[in-house]
């Protein structure tokens, strides 16, 4: 299937009526609020997943299993060893960007090790992945960087119809400690089994009140049913949601910064884990909710400062509260017809 | 002082400073603004010839002054077996002097200037010229009429006149009158005189300090020149120069001067036959050398402090480095305003500059082959299970392979254009390679087309741009600008605004 790019499709919208519906733009996030907000000095702390993961550990964040992280380049005997009796394990860049360079095993099939979609490659392949992360092939500015191995997650089976091959996540934009704007990414086929919105995943919005879905895009186009399964997205709700997004907002104090996207998915036994933390979390998060992140963050910018010292607890609550898709009048327009669906 | 004002106030500050700087360049340096303005340089070569005596020589010339409506940029002295030769100051005077042990013959002594006119500018005033008058005697009974012509044509210009400036004005003109009686006998007295020797005599006999201006009149292609004369005359306050033929005051346009009052202009010691000559040619020459080569004699601290100074060889390396600026501000304006994706955020400027050497569309096209093929083997390698870094090594040797044999074969098809391949970015371009093979792998092959056509069009205009006539002037000529710039960028990086894109992108957002 193909799909125009987004930008040859219809008419480009002119900057005033964007920014009366409050959107957020490139510019004014980096200026306005990653520059401002997010000290230099933390950034190490969510760009080196390792350093997240030990962080979190300390915060009693539940994160996914770490198996093993090579800090420095091994030998091909070693990293044999460490693979040979794993059945299923994700490979990762610690200093990896945008999904990059993460190699998922679901199964074996003798000495072959198994991808989601199916295909086998056998364990020297993985060997020169490894290699290749060591050697800063997915790292911002091609420095060294250090390998780590986790388990794979055992997803929750609510996600089965919702996403294909890949890993359904959370991510959840917070902002001074309140969370203002969630969704969910769902892999597709065109996507190749990758929650990169621009490639065909599902940007799925979620009601930061109740969990459940509000609006989902794919390419650009408002979709109500999952394109592969089509199962509609009206009949999801997210288990667990007030945990996960009590434990986006924790990464605050775990972080320290102020705009920060938490990545959390969701473990068939142990709940919410925080997959990682992001200081530059992308804009895509505006289309999947229609609606804008501007406002939201104006208003948690005019709070009191009472009323931004609370606690964890009451942040939670005041956000899930004012954030609610019922109150935000953009969205409103778009509830009916959803609810009649 | 936040932030964003601190920047507003560094950029205004950084424009003011690149701004202030060039203007000053321009009005007082003389740098053009626009390219392609041309300056008249005068070439002068003064031609001393003197017939030696068989014996020691030695001849002084005097060498005009720095003066106000003409710029010396240029001297130059050429005295072939004239061991002695250097230049003295005396009485306010510079004075060249050659000299030799035994001549004989003919000598020629060359001196050779190069000036430009200077927007017409006031005289200043001489040193300290003698306002002593000596009254020629006249008293011999032979001399009668004469004196009595003299007193005629003085009183015949004082009754006519109101000041000096009009009296000399009057006598200058009756001096240059052929019909006029009195003028014919005083020429007649003084057969060997000239007019200007003449008109000195009755000048002084009217009480008015005066003296000659020696130069001569700038006009293209002249040669053998006798040097001219002007007078000067002081009425009271000033000294003022008048043409004698028609007794008009003020320097005539085209007239440089040589000499101003003072004894000879040329003296000649063992040498017999003595005399000056000058010959004038015309150059037009691109303003901006007139500029350096004027301030380079005033040790402008601006120009003796700037790459100017360099060789000739890494100035034009700097013409190409100067640039760069540009093309990252192409790359923040277009990153900034349009949100253009690229490969690499700088890539594109080198990749502009590898243009400006190869013209665009070969560069174009040798980058998309080696893109292409370098690729190709990329996909191949990966199948090795190489060790990344013996990996991108080896795309280099591979890309170094293929821009060796482009060359070679377009050279062998009568392509010289091929040849300036050697101006890419090999290291940059393998790694470009690398990336793009794994955005393949891990995004799609549109992307690869999305993100490499994002490059080329931002190189591309980045190269239109760097080889405006006018960018290329700007930079390479008041490198100041540089600050200007700097400050443009600061104000950018404040932009918060949408990018064009983003108009797009979100444009669902708004139903």
């Amino acid at each position: 299937m193909f799909h125009l790019p987004f930008f040859l499709r219809g008419r480009p919208a002119s900057p005033l009526s964007l920014r009366r519906h409050g959107i957020l733009g490139m510019n004014a996030r980096n200026v306005h609020y990653i520059a401002r907000y997010n000290a230099r000095d933390k950034y190490p702390l969510v760009d080196d997943k390792l350093n997240t993961k030990r962080a979190a550990a300390r915060a009693r964040i539940p994160v996914p299993e770490l198996i093993t992280a090579f800090e420095t380049q091994s030998g091909r005997q070693r990293t044999m060893e460490i693979i040979e009796p794993l059945q299923k394990f994700v490979i990762k860049p610690a200093r990896g960007s945008g999904g990059k360079g993460i190699l998922v095993i679901v199964g074996r099939n003798g000495d072959k090790y198994l991808k989601p979609s199916g295909a086998e490659i056998n364990a020297v392949t993985i060997f020169r992945h490894i290699s290749d992360i060591h050697s800063g092939l997915y790292s911002l500015g091609g420095k060294p960087d250090r390998v780590m191995i986790e388990t794979l997650v055992d997803f929750d089976p609510v996600f089965d119809q919702y996403s294909f091959e890949g890993v359904p996540d959370v991510r959840v934009i917070v902002f001074l400690g309140f969370p203002v704007m969630a969704m969910l990414r769902c892999s597709t086929h065109t996507s190749d089994g990758k929650a990169n919105l621009h490639q065909g995943a599902v940007g799925v919005g979620i009601d930061l009140k109740s969990g459940g879905v509000c609006h989902a895009v794919q390419h650009g186009q408002r979709i109500h049913h999952h394109p592969d399964t089509g199962v509609p997205f009206s009949d999801l709700m997210i288990p667990e949601w007030q945990k996960l997004v009590r434990l986006a907002a924790s990464c605050f104090e775990m972080t320290g910064l102020g705009y920060l996207g938490c990545d959390i998915v969701l473990d068939n036994q142990r709940g919410p884990l925080l997959l990682e933390a992001n200081a530059r979390p992308g804009l895509a998060i505006q289309i999947a909710n229609g609606a804008g992140l501007r406002t939201r963050l104006q208003h948690i910018e005019q709070l009191e400062t009472e009323q931004l010292e609370k606690n964890l607890e009451q942040r939670v609550d005041y956000a899930m509260d004012y954030f609610s898709t019922q109150r935000a009048t953009s969205s409103i327009k778009t509830r009916p017809e959803h609810a009649l669906a | 002082m936040s932030p964003r004002i601190q920047v507003y106030v560094l950029a205004g500050l950084l424009i003011f400073i690149g701004a202030g700087l060039t203007i000053y360049k321009n009005t007082e340096l003389g740098f053009p603004l626009f390219p392609g303005e041309y300056r008249t340089v005068w070439t002068i070569e003064a031609k001393v010839e003197f017939i030696a005596d068989d014996g020691p020589v030695k001849a002084a010339l005097t060498l005009p002054r720095a003066q106000q409506n003409m710029e010396i940029l240029d001297e130059t002295f050429s005295s072939s077996g004239y061991g002695g030769f250097n230049t003295v100051q005396a009485d306010n005077e510079y004075r060249a002097v050659w000299a030799r042990r035994s001549a004989s013959g003919t000598q020629s002594l060359f001196y050779q200037l190069d000036v430009i006119q200077t927007p017409e500018a006031a005289l200043k005033p001489p040193l300290n010229l003698s306002l002593k008058v000596q009254k020629p005697l006249l008293d011999a009974r032979e001399q009668e009429a004469v004196r009595l012509a003299i007193e005629s044509l003085i009183k015949h210009a004082h009754d006519r006149s109101s000041d000096t400036k009009s009296f000399t004005t009057q006598l200058l003109t009756a001096l240059a009158d052929k019909h006029n009686q009195d003028r014919n006998l005083i020429f007649n007295y003084y057969k060997a005189s000239s007019l200007v020797d003449i008109d000195l005599l009755v000048l002084a006999a009217a009480e008015i300090p005066a003296h000659r201006i020696r130069g001569l009149y700038l006009e293209d292609d002249r040669r053998r020149l006798p040097p001219e004369d002007l007078l000067e005359i002081y009425d009271g306050e000033h000294w003022v120069a008048f043409e004698p033929t028609n007794g008009l005051p003020g320097i005539p346009k085209n007239f440089f001067i040589w000499q101003r009052g003072g004894k000879s202009l040329l003296d000649v010691e063992g040498g017999s036959d003595s005399r000056v000559t000058f010959s004038v040619i015309a150059n037009d020459i691109p303003a901006r050398d007139v500029a350096l080569l004027s301030t380079n004699q005033q040790k402008e601290a601006l120009v003796d402090f700037s790459i100017y100074s360099l060789p000739i060889e890494q100035q034009s390396i700097f013409k190409l480095i100067l640039l760069v600026p540009v093309g990252a501000l192409v790359v923040v304006l277009l990153r900034v305003f349009v949100g253009l994706r690229t490969s690499g955020t700088f890539m594109p400027v080198l990749l502009a500059i590898a243009f400006i050497e190869t013209h665009l569309l070969t560069g174009l096209s040798i980058f998309v082959l080696i893109l292409v093929l370098g690729l190709w083997i990329r996909f191949y390698l990966s199948r090795l299970n190489l060790l990344l870094v013996a990996r991108i090594a080896a795309v280099v040797v591979a890309v170094v392979i293929l821009m060796g044999a482009i060359s070679v074969i377009s050279y062998k098809l009568g392509i010289q254009q091929a040849l300036t391949i050697t101006f890419f970015p090999m290291i940059i371009i393998a790694w470009t390679i690398e990336r793009m093979s794994i955005v393949w792998e891990e995004d799609s092959p549109f992307e690869v087309f999305i993100q490499s056509g994002g490059s080329l069009l931002v190189a591309v205009i980045a190269w239109w741009v760097m080889t405006n006539r006018y960018i290329e002037h700007w930079t390479f000529n008041f490198p100041e600008l540089l600050l200007a710039l700097l400050g443009i960028i600061l104000i950018v990086g404040n932009y918060t605004g949408y990018r064009l894109s983003e108009l797009a992108r979100f444009r669902q957002l708004i139903r």
